[in-house]
Order: structure tokens, then C-alpha cells, then sequence
């Protein structure tokens, strides 16, 4: 297994590292209008290094004698010991996914940078957004290359790091200071599970390296492996087998970064970041990472069924609820928002479903038509100064480029043929058919809600009334903006016909593509049903919305309200967590920990003021002392011997 | 190398500044101290890394004996190990950030710089001890100074703060000594050797007996629960040099002595009370961490979270595994550096908009990013983001916690993970409110940034916490070799 010529893989997240350092070193004061395009220019030679890797991969060297890929470690740092024979290295490991990965990452970056020359152009903090940027791109990159489970957890917080940073771009507005931070923490909390997963798994197993991780803990392992699948048996707490907590504790990592459900407040909310911020980390990139992490250790996730059922259930309402939620919003990042969301929970179940190709391909796809979506949010937001779909309307006109892209997009993610969401989605419906028919339903109900929610922002923006600013006719965008459109766009549109089993299977043995036969009837039907409703709802001016709104009160309120769970989290954080543990814990501390030993101090105080009299140097007190003490003890001897 | 060196340099360097005359001579004497002695510590690492590599497995090297009191066998016995050595680093590293801040200090700007001379003589002398009895003389000398230094120079109830401070570290010494005279008499051998007690340790009951003694002595110096309350009385009230001093290397005094207690003194002994210590060092995590979050000084902000901090030193001494233990000192020199760095920037915002409380700043990152993003980075480094030294060490002692194969022990290390998201919560409010956010007061927006002596003393301490943070192989080989 030749290993040099991957070698070069170590500059794709390498490149952006030395963007970050530079910019944030000295991009403000030196680089000023250069830091754009010399962050983008190395995150373009990144993207090309990661795709002629990718080449090389998957077309000529990857694949051994027997067709199957197999992985390779490239560099290998010494970094920390945990004992004799456990130390963590950084490295990096070459497979499939990883290749997959660094190629989606770097491609949506690179658009990310180019769209931002223009989006962001004019800003007081130019240096430091791309600085930020690159420091996201090194982060993300490394975290889909790592090679073991730290280094996989180091990358992940300095994804998360960076996700704050971007979020609070515009430090000086309270929502977005809040949003970073409510973002950071909720991560933060789900870490703490990997955390502790991560010292589950490595005490087991003595090593987290990742494939040597699958194959001592994985199926058909060792001896080790089934010693702890046994609940009952080594490491096994509550009747829960060590492997299951293990794994179940590393997926809620993965379910906070992928803002699952109930995980998920924190998404819309991070929505203030700049919009190709939001394209990036908050829509192809960041919040796939737990969906990656889940593939990432799929073997033992095969291995452990209790677990993979939890995944699947939560993957499953982590798609229907948010769907719900994204029919009522008005404000067009946050519909998005919810739809990631949505799309995320696919992911997810098919996962749990043993959909590993079907879930990775829809990572592929939605990449590409979420960024898109995202970036034409931009262009619509920089047009009318509003995020509010109430302003907007009838824009095709005055954005035709922008118009088409918007409109592949909203079929692609609709599941509509030939667009590229329709294939990876229809993989996962088949996987769930398979599986459960009851989650095959939850699929369907929001495959039509998804194409109800996308056409109804789709033709409140561009269709529904006649734009009130016709007349100001500044044309559509920059160049900078509308080159990454049209290439996101034909990716939205033609990425579904990529022969993803080929590539991307648990084993690395090349699949199947599956077949479609009938079974795409159903989502196609229910998906165009959802476009009929929207088109029929906003496509004119009208007061339908409302009386639709009106005859499901209850449910549309519940639902604009987002069901309630911002408030829940707030009561149990504000309410719970300050006033009961928080408070009590600063007042004992001041009053009892401390009074006690102010208290010692002042009895010290207190013994000694009185008994500094007795030291008065007065003759005649000695005296009466001297007395007093003969006669004691005159009295003592007394009582002692007769 | 004669490590009495490291003693006598800042000796020689207080008198000078004492015999000296104008605050400008007296500044330049201290910062070339200072340097100095950081330049001495780094050909100390140089040396003793060489030493190693040359195949030298002696447990302590550079030893240099000499007799002090013959009638009780007293030495003056120096030697050092790659603990010690990385607590001198830390200390040098601390002490230039220390001189750099205080460039400005009025009134008295000569007796400062004596005092906290003498303060960095007693840390140095501290880490290179041998004998016990030298090796509590040091610590003495590092007490004393701190009292003047707090009660001169403080803020806000320095008097109570510094008699606060001053009694209950007192009180922990009289702890220590008890302890060492106990050892000195009841173990047998008359003398203060701490090698000698090293190789052979005294016998199981007067362990039982002394390591209650010196373990409690020790920790009150690196707020063992539920002694901590002189931390953030001292802390708040110190001038800005002196509580850099405090927390970044008073603190792992404490930590130091009780590392070599369980090490060398008492093995047996704190293997049997670990379980105490662990509830105690869990306690004060958890408990310091959501004390923290209520408080709106930034100085009691950095003071609690230091409890909370200064928990997992105790934590991976209390749980003794080799990598726990690793841990702990990686620890103590992380939370040396990075708590250097946020008393220095909280003193460089209280010098400009004179005030620490937290809803009074705001948007700070406007007009002077460099202390900004200092404090951010010391905040970042608190909350643990890998990339940064706080991570290492945490996650250090973790890993080795959980080795423990105790259940319970378990239960103590997840409670101990748990705080970095109370961590989180706490640096990220303080972050939003100071940092972020509108300008809370127009009189902010004419402010100055870092002069040029507080952006020295700010690069050099985020260059020791980044070169820990993403090359953490050298302290930790350090530590283990």
C-alpha cells in the first residue's frame, strides 16, 4: 500500500491553518484587502490538492487487487502518552469517507470564501471574518481527517470554537453575542458525552485509534468485544453493557453538533452569523459533523442494536419535528435553519437504519443544495436588508440568476427527479422501508412537508406580489456571488447520478446502485402534493395563508412556537440550574464555608480579648492571682488527702 | 549546574534594586532580573533534557548537599526532577509577566519590586528542595511578602483580605510543620531528607498520622474545599503582579507538597485516604465551578474558577495513577500560565475603565482588542478548547482518573468532566458581557489599548500556553522521564 502519494493530503488542512495564523497575526493591520483573496487563494489550492487526491484515491491507487479501498495513516506525530503503551498521535487517515469528506468540505468552503469576497466586502472586520473563516476550514478538514478519537474530539471543539466565533461576528449585537454563546454551550453539554464515551471506549480498549478501535471493539473482534457487549459483565453499568454506553454517550456528541432533536436549539438560533457563515458551518458542513462521527464508527454501531435504535428514533423525530416547525417560521435563514434540521434527522435514522451509503450520499447531496440554498438566501438578504419574508416578493425579476439557482435547490431538496436530493432521498426511504415501516411513514409526511415549506418560501420570495423597489435597478450581485451560485447549482442539480455505492460502503467493497422501481412513486406524489398546496397558498397575493393558519390554530401556534422547547431548556438552565444549584452553591460559600472560618477567627479573637486581662501588670492583680491560686490549691490538697 | 543559581539570582538582583535609586532604574533592574532568571530556567530545561538523553536515571539530578545545622541535621539540600523543573519554568514565566505588569505600580514602586523579588526567591527555593526543613523555609518566604504586597498595594478590604490570607496560609504551615516534625522524630531517622524518606518510607502508622497532616497543610495553599476561602478574599483585594503571583504559583506550592507527600512521604498512607481527597477535590470542582457562575467581579470570577481549576491538581494526585499524577502537574502548570494571563488582563481593563464588574463592561473588543483577545484566549484556555494548554492537562487527568478501576472513582471523574460545561457557561458570560456586546459607557470608547509592557507580558504567557496546548510531548515527556 503505496503511502507517499497522500502525503500531500496533510496540506488540504494545512493551508487554511496558515490563512488563519497570517490573517489573524497580521491581516488587520497589513493584509486588509488582500486577506480575502489570499485566504481564498489557499483554500483553492487546498480544494485542488484534496480533489486530485481524491482521484488518485478512488480511481487508481486506492482500491487493492480485490477492488475493496483500503485505508492508509499518513504522518505520524507522537503528540501524547496516557501510559506506557497508549499514547494518542496526530495523523491522518486516508479511506473513503475521509476522501469523500475533505473534497465536500474544501469544494464548499472554497465557495464559501469566493461568495464572501463580495458579501462581505466593505466590512470593518474583513481580515478577521476570513481569518475566522480559515480557522473553521482547518478545523473541519482536520476533524474529517483525524485518525483517531481525540484527535477527532480536539477538532470537533475547535469546530465548535470557531462556530462561536462566526456566530458572534457582529459582536456588538446582543442577539448574536447570545446565539454564540447559547451555540457553544449546548454543544458543549452534548461534548461531555463524547467525552466521557471516549474515556469509556479507551479504557476497554487501550488505544483510539480508530481502526484499531473497530477491530478490537468491532463484531467479530476479539475476545474483548463480546466480553463487552454483555451487560453484566466488565465495565457494565445499570445493565447496560460498556460498549453501549460507550457508544450511545459518543452519539450524543454527535446529536448536539448535529443539533438533533432535542439538541437542536441552538441551529436557528446561530442563524445571526453572517449568512455564508451560515452556508458553511450551519448548513453543509459543522452540522453533518455528528452524522460523520455515527459513520465514522459504524461497525460497532452495527455491533450494538440497542444503541442503533436509539439513533434511529431520534434520527426519525429529529426530521419530522423540525419540518413541523419550518411550515409556521417567517424569518428565511430560520426556515432554512429548521430544514437543515430536518435533512440532518434523514441522515441520522438511515444510519440507525443501516442506511450507511444511503445516509453519507445524502450528506453529499444536501451539502451541495443546502450551501446553495443558503448563498441565495444571501444574495436575496444583501438585496432587500431583510431576513423577513414578509418584505420580499416577486423577486424572480430582479434576481434572475439567483431565481433558477433558488428554484434547483428547492427541488432537489423536494426529492423531485432528476435533482440530486430525489436519489439520495429516495436511498433512504428504501432503507427505512426495509427496516420499519413506521419510520418509512415519518419519512414520507416529511418529504411532503419539506417540499411544502421550500415552495412556500420559494414563491413568497420570488413570486406572490410585485416587488415595491422595481425601480431600483442595481443589478443582481457581483460576480464573486453568482459564480459559486451557478457551481453549487449544477452540483444541486446533477451530483444525484454519481455512482455513490461505488465508492462509499461500510466495508469499502464497492455496491450496487440500487434500483428504483415503484417504490419512488409515493415521495414524488407527496412531494408534488406539497408544491401543489404552496403554489396554490403563495403563489398570488391572497389571505389563504391566514385562514389556513386560522382553521389549525392550535397546531400552527404550537408549531410557530416552536413547540415549546426553547422554553423548557430555559426553565430547566435560568430556573433549575441557577436559582437551585448555582445561588445556594455562591451563598454557602460566603456564609457557611466561610462564615465558619471567619468565625474561627473571631472566637480566636474573642478567647484572647478575654484573656489579655489576666496579663495586666498590675501588682496588686498578681497578688490577688497569687492568693487565689494558694488557696486553690490549699483547698485541693485538702479535699485530696483527708 | 548549581541550582542554588536560581536562589541567588533574584537574591542578588533584590539587593540591587534595593541599593538603587529613581523608579526607572529600578524597573529595568527588576525585568533584567527577571529575564534572566527566565533564560537561567530555560538552559535548566536545556541541561537537564541533555542529562537525560545521556541515559541519567537518577531520580533527582543537578544535587548539590551541603550541612546548615549540624545538631538537627538540617541541610541545604538541592536537587531537581522534571516536576520541579517544569514548576521553575512556570514560575519564571509567571514572574516576567509579573514585572511587566507592575511597570507603573505607585506608590513605593521600589519596595514592590523587592517584595515580589523575594516572593519569586522563596518559589524558586521551594521547587529545588531536597530537605524538608529548607524546603518549608522557602515556603515561609514565599507567605510573608504577600501580606505587605496585599496590604499596601490591594483594592477594596485589603486589610481583612490580607490578614485573611496570611492566617489561613499560616495556619496551613503550622499544619506542614507539625507534620515534618512528626516525621522528623516518630520516622526514625532525625532528619529532614526527603530522598531518604523517598527510599525507605516510615512505617505505616506514623504515615496514617503525618499525611493528614502535611496532605491539609498543603492544600490549603492550592484551595483544598473546604479551606479555600481565602482565595478569592486574597485574590481580589492583591494588586494585579501579586495575585498573578498568587494564583499562577503560591497555589501550586500547595500542589507541589502534595504531590510529594503522596510520592515520596506518606505512598501508603494516600493511597488509603485517597478516597477522601478525591470527594474533596471533586467537591471543589463542581462546587467552585457553579460558584463561579453567580459571581460579577471578574477577579472573584478568576478566583472561583482557580478553586475549580486547582480541583483537578488534587484530583489526579488523589487518584494516583502515573498519568493522573502527569496530569496533575500539567495542570498546575497550565493553570499557572493561564491564570497569570487573566489576572493581567483583568488588571490591564481595571487600569483603563476602573472597574471589574462584569455589567458595567461591555464591547471592550472595540478599542483595545489586544487585551481583548488576550482575555479571550486565557478564557478559551480556562474552558479547556484543545489547541490550547488547559486542554492537555484536563484531558491528562481524565485519562489517567478513570484508570482508577474504582466504580466510585469513575463517578468522581465524570462529576469532575461535567464542570467544563459549567466552565463554559461561566467564561462565556463573562466573555459576552466584557468582550462583546454594545460599549456600556461612552467614556470607553477614548480608551487605550496594551501598552507595550502589558503586550509583552501577554504574548509571552499565550506563547506558554500555546506551546504547552499543541506541543504538549515535551511537558509530558518532561514530567515522565
Amino acid at each position: 500500500m503505496p503511502v507517499a502519494p497522500y502525503l500531500l493530503i496533510v496540506l488540504v488542512p494545512l493551508l487554511p491553518l496558515v490563512g488563519f495564523v497570517v490573517l489573524g497575526l497580521f491581516g488587520r493591520r497589513y493584509l486588509r484587502a488582500f486577506s480575502g483573496l489570499f485566504a481564498t487563494g489557499l483554500v483553492f489550492l487546498s480544494t485542488v490538492i484534496a480533489l486530485s487526491v481524491a482521484y488518485d484515491y478512488y480511481f487508481i491507487s486506492g482500491a487493492g487487487p480485490d477492488s475493496v479501498y483500503h485505508s492508509a495513516k499518513v504522518l505520524n506525530i507522537h503528540w501524547l502518552s496516557f501510559g506506557p503503551d497508549f499514547s494518542i498521535d496526530m495523523d491522518l487517515l486516508v479511506d473513503p469517507i475521509s476522501v469523500m469528506m475533505a473534497v465536500i468540505v474544501s469544494l464548499i468552503s472554497l465557495m464559501v470564501h469566493i461568495f464572501s469576497l463580495g458579501y462581505m466586502k466593505g466590512e470593518e472586520r474583513y481580515a478577521t471574518y476570513y481569518a475566522y473563516l480559515s480557522l473553521f476550514t482547518f478545523s473541519m478538514l482536520g476533524l474529517v481527517l483525524s485518525a483517531n478519537l481525540l484527535e477527532t474530539y480536539i477538532f470537533w471543539e475547535l469546530v465548535g470554537c470557531s462556530s462561536y466565533l462566526l456566530i458572534g461576528f457582529y459582536y456588538d449585537r446582543p442577539a448574536a453575542v447570545a446565539a454564540a454563546k447559547k451555540a457553544f454551550i449546548v454543544t458543549r453539554f452534548a461534548d461531555l458525552g463524547f467525552l466521557i464515551g471516549i474515556l469509556v471506549l479507551s479504557f476497554q480498549a487501550q488505544t483510539l485509534d480508530l481502526r484499531n478501535l473497530i477491530q478490537i471493539l468491532g463484531p467479530g473482534g476479539q475476545s474483548l468485544a463480546d466480553a463487552l457487549l454483555v451487560p453484566g459483565n466488565k465495565g457494565s453499568f445499570l445493565g447496560i453493557s460498556a460498549l453501549s454506553w460507550g457508544l450511545t454517550l459518543v452519539f450524543i456528541g454527535g446529536a448536539g453538533k448535529s443539533a438533533l432533536f432535542p439538541l437542536h436549539i441552538w441551529l436557528p438560533d446561530a442563524m445571526e452569523g453572517p449568512t455564508p457563515v451560515s452556508a458553511l458551518i450551519h448548513a453543509a458542513t459543522m452540522v453533518v459533523a455528528g452524522v460523520y462521527l455515527v459513520a465514522r464508527l459504524y461497525p460497532l454501531y452495527t455491533a450494538t442494536p440497542n444503541v442503533a435504535e436509539i439513533i434511529l428514533w431520534v434520527g426519525a423525530i429529529s426530521a419530522f419535528v423540525p419540518a413541523v416547525i419550518a411550515c409556521t417560521q417567517t424569518d428565511i435563514k430560520r426556515i432554512l435553519a429548521y430544514s437543515t434540521l430536518s435533512q440532518i434527522g434523514y441522515m441520522m435514522f438511515a444510519l440507525g437504519a443501516s442506511g450507511f451509503t444511503a445516509s453519507l450520499f445524502h450528506l453529499f447531496t444536501h451539502a451541495f443544495f443546502k450551501a446553495l440554498l443558503f448563498l441565495c438566501a444571501g444574495v436575496i438578504i444583501h438585496r432587500v436588508h431583510s431576513n423577513e419574508m414578509k418584505d420580499m416578493g416577486g423577486l424572480r425579476r430582479l434576481l434572475p440568476v439567483t431565481h433558477v439557482c433558488f428554484l434547483i435547490a428547492c427541488l432537489a431538496i423536494a426529492g423531485i427527479p432528476p435533482f440530486s436530493g430525489f436519489f439520495s432521498k429516495e436511498e433512504i426511504l428504501a432503507v427505512a422501508w426495509e427496516n420499519n415501516p413506521f419510520i418509512y411513514a415519518i419519512g414520507l409526511v416529511t418529504s411532503g412537508l419539506t417540499a411544502y415549506y421550500m415552495f412556500r418560501l420559494y414563491f413568497s420570495v420570488f413570486w406572490r406580489k410585485t416587488p415595491a423597489h422595481e425601480g431600483l435597478h442595481h443589478g443582481e450581485a457581483p460576480a464573486s456571488m453568482k459564480i459559486p451560485l451557478i457551481i453549487l447549482a449544477i452540483g444541486a442539480a446533477f451530483a444525484g447520478f454519481i455512482p455513490f455505492s461505488r465508492f462509499i460502503t461500510p466495508d469499502g467493497r464497492p455496491g450496487e446502485a440500487p434500483a428504483f422501481g415503484l417504490n419512488v412513486i409515493p415521495p414524488v406524489f407527496i412531494a408534488l402534493l406539497g408544491i401543489g398546496i404552496a403554489a396554490w397558498l403563495y403563489g398570488k397575493e391572497s389571505n389563504r395563508p391566514e385562514k389556513a393558519a386560522k382553521a389549525l390554530r392550535g397546531l400552527y401556534t404550537f408549531a410557530y412556537h416552536k413547540f415549546y422547547i426553547d422554553e423548557i431548556w430555559l426553565f430547566i438552565t435560568k430556573k433549575i440550574i441557577f436559582n437551585l444549584i448555582g445561588r445556594p452553591a455562591a451563598w454557602i460559600d460566603r456564609n457557611i464555608v466561610d462564615g465558619f472560618m471567619n468565625g474561627l477567627a473571631s472566637a480566636t479573637a474573642g478567647v484572647s480579648a478575654a484573656t489579655k486581662g489576666v496579663q495586666s501588670g498590675k501588682v496588686q492583680d498578681y497578688a490577688w492571682f497569687f492568693f487565689m491560686g494558694i488557696a486553690g490549691l490549699a483547698i485541693l490538697f485538702i479535699y485530696l488527702y483527708t | 549546574m548549581t541550582l542554588s543559581l536560581l536562589v541567588i539570582l533574584p537574591l542578588l538582583t533584590t539587593i540591587a534594586v534595593l541599593l538603587c535609586r529613581g523608579q526607572y532604574t529600578v524597573r529595568l533592574l527588576s525585568f533584567a532580573g527577571v529575564v534572566m532568571q527566565l533564560i537561567l530556567s530555560f538552559v535548566l530545561l536545556a541541561l537537564y533534557w541533555k542529562e537525560r538523553a545521556a541515559g541519567n536515571t537518577a531520580p533527582m539530578l543537578f544535587v548539590y548537599r551541603h550541612t546548615w545545622f549540624t545538631a538537627l541535621n538540617i541541610d541545604y539540600h538541592v536537587g531537581v526532577d522534571g516536576i520541579s523543573v517544569a514548576m521553575i519554568l512556570l514560575t519564571a514565566f509567571v514572574m516576567v509577566g509579573a514585572v511587566l505588569v507592575s511597570w507603573k505600580i505607585t506608590p513605593m514602586g521600589k519596595e514592590f519590586f523587592v517584595l515580589l523579588l523575594i516572593l519569586s526567591a522563596g518559589a524558586f527555593g521551594f521547587f529545588i528542595s531536597l530537605d524538608l526543613f529548607t524546603l518549608f523555609f522557602f515556603l515561609e518566604v514565599s507567605v510573608i511578602p504577600k501580606f505587605l504586597l496585599i496590604g499596601i498595594w490591594g483594592s477594596g478590604r485589603k486589610e481583612y483580605s490580607a490578614m485573611k490570607l496570611a492566617l489561613m496560609l499560616m495556619a496551613g504551615s503550622a499544619l506542614v510543620f507539625l507534620g515534618l516534625v512528626i516525621l522528623y522524630y516518630a520516622a526514625g531517622g532525625h532528619h529532614f531528607d526527603m530522598m531518604a524518606f523517598a527510599q525507605s518510607h516510615p512505617a505505616a502508622a506514623v504515615q496514617r498520622l503525618v499525611f493528614p497532616l502535611l496532605f491539609t497543610g498543603f492544600g490549603i495553599f492550592t484551595a483544598l474545599f473546604p479551606f479555600h476561602t481565602w482565595v478569592p478574599d486574597g485574590h481580589s483585594s492583591a494588586p494585579t503582579a501579586a495575585s498573578m503571583f498568587l494564583a499562577g504559583i503560591s497555589m501550586k506550592l500547595g500542589g507541589y507538597g502534595c504531590l510529594r507527600t503522596v510520592l515520596m512521604l506518606a505512598p501508603l498512607a494516600a493511597e488509603e485516604y485517597s478516597p477522601y481527597i478525591i470527594t474533596l477535590a471533586a467537591i471543589a470542582i463542581v462546587y467552585g465551578a457553579f460558584a463561579t457562575m453567580m459571581q460579577r467581579d471578574l477577579k472573584y470570577i478568576n478566583a472561583y474558577s482557580s478553586i475549580s481549576h486547582c480541583g483537578f491538581i488534587l484530583l489526579g494526585i488523589g487518584m494516583g495513577t502515573r498519568t493522573a499524577i502527569t496530569g496533575a502537574v500539567m495542570q498546575m502548570v497550565s493553570h499557572g500560565l493561564m491564570t497569570a494571563l487573566f489576572f493581567a488582563t483583568i488588571g490591564m481593563i481595571y487600569d483603563r475603565t476602573h472597574t471589574r464588574m462584569v455589567e458595567k463592561l461591555g464591547g471592550l473588543l472595540k478599542m483595545m482588542p489586544f487585551i481583548a483577545t488576550t482575555f479571550v484566549i486565557a478564557g478559551l484556555c480556562s474552558l479547556g478548547l484543545p489547541g490550547l494548554s488547559g486542554f492537555v492537562a484536563e484531558i491528562t487527568v481524565f485519562m489517567g482518573s478513570w484508570q482508577h478501576p474504582g466504580g466510585a472513582y469513575h463517578f468522581a471523574t465524570i462529576l469532575a468532566c461535567a464542570s467544563i460545561v459549567i466552565t463554559a457557561v461561566y467564561i462565556l458570560r463573562a466573555t459576552g458581557q466584557v468582550i462583546m456586546g454594545p460599549v456600556k459607557d461612552p467614556h470607553y470608547n477614548g480608551l487605550a489599548d496594551a501598552t507595550w509592557n502589558e503586550r509583552l507580558a501577554g504574548i509571552l504567557l499565550v506563547a506558554g500556553i500555546f506551546a504547552i496546548g499543541v506541543a504538549p510531548f515535551w511537558l509530558n515527556d518532561l514530567i515522565n522521564k
